[in-house]
Parts: C-alpha cells; structure tokens; sequence
C-alpha cells in the first residue's frame, strides 16, 4: 500500500482506483508501443505464413495448409536438428552453470574485501561489451590446426600430429558457447548470493553444519532464483543461435536455427514459418518450466 | 579451525603448502575456486589478447602465430579494401543505431519501470510478453518483422526495422535491469519529498532519477551493447544497407587475412570507448552534483 502516496497526493484530488491504474498504463505504453508492432504481430505473421501454400519460388498463395507442418514433422531431419540443438544447449547449461556457480560462490563468500570483489566482478563483465563474434573468432589463433594448443602441445611432445578435433568441431562450438555465455549466469547467480546474509552461514557453522551441508540448506536454495534466472539467458540463447553453430563447426554441424536460415536463403518462407513457430513453441515451454519453479517477476522486484 | 576462518583478514605468510592445514586460514576450497577464477579469465582475455596482437602483422601476416613482422597494414587494409566489405558504413550505422536503441531503451526501461512498481490491471499480460519477446530465437522474430513490412510495403531499413527489432530485445533486458535497480530505493525518499510539496515531476527529476542514475547508465551500456552487437535479430530487418555484424559475418565467411582482426581489435577499442566515455560523464555529474549540494 505504501504505493498509493504518490499517485494520490494531498491536495491533488484523484480517483483512488482507477487513476493509478492509468498512470502505471502510460508509463508502461512505450514498451507495449514497441511490443506489439515488433514481437505480437510478427510473431502472428509468422503463424499465418506457416499455414500458407508457397510456390516455391518465394511467392506465398493465400491458401491454407498443413503441409508445412506435415513437411517439418515427416523430415528425419528436423529430429537430427533437434537432438543436436538441445544436446548443445544442455552442454552449454551444465557448463556454465558449473563455472558459473563456483565463480559467483568465489567472488561472494571467498574474497573477503568487497572493493576487490567488486574489481573482480567487473574484470568478468568487460568481454561482454566486446563483440560475441569478435571473441568467438578469437579461438581460431589457439584451436586452429596450426594453432598455440596444437603447437605447444607437439613441441611439449605430447601428441605428434595436431589434434584435429579442436576448432570446427562440436567440441569448438560448445567452448565458444561457453565462453559467451558464462556471464550470464555469474550476473544474476552473483546477485542472489550477494543478498544472502552472512550470518545465517555463520549460524549454521556454529551449530555444526558441515560445509557440504551448508551448501545444500542455505546457499544452493537461496542462489535458485538467480540460477533460473541465468538458465533462462543461456537456454533462450543456444536455441536460438546459429552464428556460432555455422562458424565454429566448419559446417559440420547443424542447429534448428541455421536451418532456418538456409530455407530463407532460398525464400522457402511457410516452411520457414512452420518450423519457425515449433522452435518458439519449444523454447517457450522450456522457458516456463523453468518459470514454474521460481517467481523470477517477484524475485527482480523483491 | 574453518569456524574461525571469517574473521581472519589475511593468509599467513608462510611458505608452508596452504592444503597441508594446520597454520594456513584460508580453506582449501579458496585455493580451489581461486584456481578456477583465474583459469576463467584466462580464457575469457587469452583468446582475445591473442588476435589484438595478431592483427599488427605486416603483410605476409597469417590466421596464427608465430607473428610476423610489426605494422598498421591490415588496418588499412580494413578501411580501404572493396573486398573487406563496407565496414566504414557498417560501423557508422551500427554506431546510429546503437546510439538511438539506447536512447529509447533507458527512456522505456525507466518508465517501464515505474509503473511495474504498483501491481495493475493487465501487469501479467505485459510481464509475460515482455519475457515472449527476451526468449523469442531473433531469426525468427526478424522473419516475422521482414515479412510484416514486405506486406505492408514498406522497406526495412536499418533506422526502421531494424531499430525496431533491436528494441523488442534491448527494452525487456533494460526493465529486468531496471527492476532489479528499483527493489533498492527506497519509497520512504518519495514520500518526504511529497511531503515537502514536491510535484511528481519533480520528485521524478530531483529524487528518483538522482538515486537511480547508475542504474540507468547500467541499462544505457547494456542497451548499446546489445545492439551494436546483436545479429540474429538484424539479418532479416537491416535492408540492404549492414550493420556492422553483418559485415564481420560476410566477412568470416570470405576473408581469410589479419583484416578480420584488425576489425576485432578496432570495434573493441569502439566499446571501450564508448564505456569510458559513460564513466567519466558519471563521475562528472556526480562531482557536478556535490558542488551544488555543497
């Protein structure tokens, strides 16, 4: 209630209900003004072009059809895109939230002067203001076949020809993930625990909780809301890419994504469309699940 | 022992192996976590570190190292080459563009936030959206934004669509910020400075804005950043004319010279700029501020 103050004040008489309801709905316009334009109704006409006939040829014949659906169910393909896609994704997950957890832990409870744990913090944002495809690029000089890994390796005499499996391969494109996407989970896993009092672990060490324990009870539960928050980032993210899938496998993997794109090179669009509308509805229902678990609206706004 | 490592401020100094117990009071799990620390920014600067330096090779410099020789050659190449693409343009426009999406970011974000203070009808509609439109693939959303113009006619450029496209990503990133800025502040300021007789324009300019002001310069470098960088999103929206990461993507894929470093190490030095730039302009008005006060 302790909201109503400025919105009725003294003196400046306004209808209690009704009034604040207004004044939240013009402030809130801007985003609803870019909203609907520019997600609503695109994402309408991507679902009325995915029952659409298509000539083939880019033109769409106003007709309606389930055969483009039909097409992306049928395709052995699509389940090859898929499964390749989540495993990406539950890599780049597991991934990020193991290093990404322990960094956020380090920087909360084990560096003990907040000015350095703040100087810490920020040294692990700087990257991000830089270009995600500058900073995938930059693995090429070290996993390439003539790289630094390679080369250090053979000279150190550990292997005696180069490891080929380091750069255009699945296991490039999930370090590049992993790469990008770890700080994604710092940030909001950071946050959480930066809010964790203190003396609550310290009761719980007194009264003879082990380490293992206290990891368990109070912080594992208290970062959960921030570990939602980053898996939804990181999740939405790796399904919807195809740049680093495209570039750091050399083509020898696919995504749904870079599907995608190949059927609108060549303006296969209601196909597109169809496709289009499964991968929304995929990442959606993973992205509630998620939801489901944690208020991330309460969580943000606590 | 670990009951009383809290309160001790620094290690010993001791050449004593910090995991054999006894005397050391840092946990072994700090050395542990510390270990993984530095190996994460080891790897998140190496890589990085690795082709700023490379892209000052001269002309017979290659993909990797050793390094070979020491010049601003593939620089020059960079701006002067047809072959490298128009990466001046694509920088200016990608330079606009950024600007304009921040602009309107912190404006919405700021608002947006706000009014998310009070629960209201309809709040849930616009909190999911907003969450549809963060996790929504940006191929995809930048499909439906293309075929939207073509069938209303118009043609996507990079100041319409495009912007467009940027904000229904940059927008809900900015308000999730700008909550998170706003369960800090405190509504007892507001309600003295209403007390005192403020307007609420005037609380908005004289007390919210204020406290928040680092919040809001968090949401402006995260508004620039996001769409001088983004991508996906601009593929299908840009028009004719690219963005900037739509010429390094042309790029990857048809040049294979120092160039492309060259063009690493030059946006990087764009952000830094730009966030430099942001921080001195803060600590300006802040000490700006403390003389008035004062």
């Amino acid at each position: 209630m302790s909201g109503s103050a400025i919105t009725t004040p003294k003196g400046r008489p306004r209808s209690e209900g009704s009034g604040k309801g207004l004044l939240s709905w013009l402030y809130v316009s801007p985003l609803v003004l870019v909203l609907i334009p520019f997600f609503v109704v695109p994402i309408l006409v991507v679902l009325v072009c995915s029952f659409l006939e298509h000539d083939g040829f880019g033109g769409m014949i106003p007709k309606f059809t389930l055969a483009n659906y039909a097409m992306v169910f049928t395709a052995e393909l699509t389940w090859k895109l898929y499964l390749s896609t989540v495993k990406f994704a539950a890599l780049t997950w597991m991934l990020t939230l193991l290093i990404g957890f322990w960094i956020a832990y380090f920087l909360v409870f084990h560096v003990r002067n907040q000015l350095l744990a703040i100087g810490l913090f920020l040294v692990c944002t700087v990257p991000f203001w830089t270009s995600n495809i500058i900073r995938m690029i930059s693995w090429i000089p070290l996993l390439g076949k003539n790289g630094l890994v390679n080369s250090g390796l053979i000279a150190s005499g550990a292997i005696d020809q180069p490891l080929e499996f380091l750069l255009f391969s699945d296991f490039a494109v999930v370090v590049a993930y992993t790469h990008q996407l770890t700080i994604f989970m710092i940030v909001p896993i950071f946050n959480a625990m930066a809010r964790i009092d203190k003396r609550t672990i310290e009761a719980a060490r007194d009264a003879g909780a082990s380490r293992f324990e206290i990891m368990r009870h109070i912080v594992v539960p208290l970062s959960k809301n921030g570990i939602a928050l980053g898996s939804i980032f990181v999740l939405s993210i790796v399904m919807g890419d195809f740049f680093v899938v495209k570039v750091m496998s050399g083509g020898g993997s696919a995504s749904v994504v870079a599907a995608l794109f190949e059927d609108i090179a060549v303006l296969q669009y209601p196909p597109a469309a169809a496709a289009s509308v499964i991968l929304l509805l995929v990442v959606v229902v993973m992205i509630a699940l998620i939801l489901r678990t944690v208020d991330v609206r309460k969580e943000i706004a606590r | 022992m670990s009951a009383t490592a809290p309160f001790v401020r620094f290690p010993a100094r001791s050449r004593r192996r910090p995991l054999d117990g006894a005397d050391t009071r840092r946990p072994w799990t700090f050395w542990v976590l510390a270990t993984l620390f530095a190996l994460y920014v080891l790897a998140l600067y190496g890589p990085m570190l690795c082709i700023y330096v490379l892209s000052f090779q001269d002309l017979r410099g290659g993909l990797v190292f050793p390094m070979k020789g020491l010049s601003i050659h593939w620089f020059i190449d960079l701006f002067t080459q047809v072959r490298t693409g128009d990466v001046k343009g694509g920088f200016e426009r990608s330079i606009w563009l950024a600007i304009f999406v921040t602009v309107l970011t912190v404006v919405g974000s700021f608002l947006a936030g706000l009014a998310f203070r009070n629960r209201f009808k309809g709040d849930g509609i616009v909190f999911y959206l907003m969450i549809g439109s963060l996790v929504a693939p940006g191929l995809v959303l930048g499909i439906g934004i293309g075929l939207l113009f073509q069938y209303l006619g118009l043609p996507a450029t990079w100041y319409t669509s495009a912007l467009g496209a940027h904000l229904s990503w940059t927008l809900p990133f900015g308000v999730l910020v700008m909550f998170a800025v706003m369960s800090r502040f405190d509504r007892s300021w507001e309600e003295a400075a209403l007390d005192l007789g403020a307007s609420r324009w005037q609380i908005i300019r004289m007390v919210v804005i204020p406290i928040l002001l680092p919040g809001i310069v968090a949401v402006a470098l995260f508004g620039f950043t996001l769409s001088y960088d983004e991508f996906s999103r601009s593929l299908q929206t840009s028009g004719p004319l690219n963005t900037l990461p739509l010429e390094i993507w042309s790029m990857t894929l048809n040049v294979t010279s120092p160039s492309l470093y060259a063009l690493g190490t030059v946006t990087t030095l764009a952000s830094f700029l730009i966030i430099g730039v942001c921080l001195a302009a803060i600590t300006m008005m802040q000490k700006k501020r403390a003389r008035t006060i004062s």
